[in-house]
């Protein structure tokens, strides 16, 4: 395993193939998730009119991923808030994961190099940042001692895999964001 | 009430800060956006994202980073409402966790 290295115009890693169907399944994930939130709408035009919801979701994982924007004191401007800009930032993230995808896709199965250029970057870093997200709530690290303690579970546990993969996407973030420090 | 260096982003006086023309006009700053400590961020992409989306030097996203970190949160801009639901929404773009609030 290693991370993200400088390149010219922006960052490369050799990813293995294991490594990259990983990235991909959870990216994939990630997008069902989003799409249990309402149908995308791509049409740009339609987008701009079409509402979200007002609620919070009820999964944990969304509900970190699409968080109240007003604190507790102004509960009924999160709702109206989140009705008009829900769909915007699910987009987001959407775009997000899907360029993931797609550079994965382009890779092949086997892996390799990939290259990201400065717009490639952002977008892995916000999918990547996302995946983390969605990861820790599953484990539920809720402090950073809830964390701490994920690291010295015996190597029995269910939980080792997913941890030895967020461990993986810390490093993948962390040195993608080190080759874009100016 | 909080006091904040030079702050950027939507919620940023765009020009003329400390002036004595805008210190004439300056209305109420009542909205704040804070962004909340969250194990899961790493500080290396705290940092990033507010020197990208606020455009902070080094030392002041470093030093805005280390307050989320070390005291639990920190207010990184302040402004109109609708400025600040602005930076609240791009700080939800970036995974990062963030809320608004009315001085007091």
């Amino acid at each position: 395993m290693e991370g993200f290295e400088q390149f010219p115009g922006g960052a490369a890693i050799r990813l293995g193939g294991a490594e990259t169907s990983i990235l991909r399944d959870l990216a994939d994930q990630i997008t069902d998730l989003l799409d249990t939130r309402g149908e995308p709408v791509d049409d740009p035009i339609a987008a701009i009119f079409a509402t979200g919801p007002s609620e919070p979701p009820a999964d944990p994982v969304l509900a970190r991923l699409l968080p109240d924007a007003y604190d507790d004191d102004n509960a009924e401007f999160s709702a109206e808030f989140r009705r008009f800009t829900e769909n915007d930032l699910i987009a987001r993230k959407r775009a997000d994961a899907r360029a993931l995808i797609a550079d994965l896709d382009a890779l092949g199965p086997g892996g390799g190099v990939l290259s990201l250029d400065a717009e490639d970057s952002r977008h892995w870093l916000g999918a990547l940042n996302d995946l983390r997200l969605a990861l820790a709530v599953r484990l539920g690290i809720e402090t950073e001692a809830d964390a701490d303690k994920l690291f010295e579970l015996p190597e029995d546990d269910d939980r080792v895999p997913t941890v030895i993969v967020y461990s993986w996407l810390n490093l993948l973030q962390d040195s993608l964001v080190e080759t874009m420090i100016p | 009430m909080i006091i904040l260096p030079q702050l950027g982003g939507a919620g940023a006086p765009a020009e003329a800060v400390g002036t004595e023309a805008n210190e004439a006009v300056a209305p109420d700053v009542p909205w704040t956006t804070i962004v909340h400590n969250d194990p899961v961020n790493l500080m290396s992409y705290v940092s990033y994202v507010f020197r990208s989306y606020f455009g902070y030097t080094d030392a002041m996203a470093e030093k805005l980073m280390l307050d989320v970190h070390n005291k639990g949160r920190a207010a990184v801009s302040s402004g109109s409402r609708e400025e600040m639901e602005r930076d609240v929404h791009a700080m939800h773009g970036y995974g990062l966790w963030a809320t608004m609030s009315q001085d007091k």
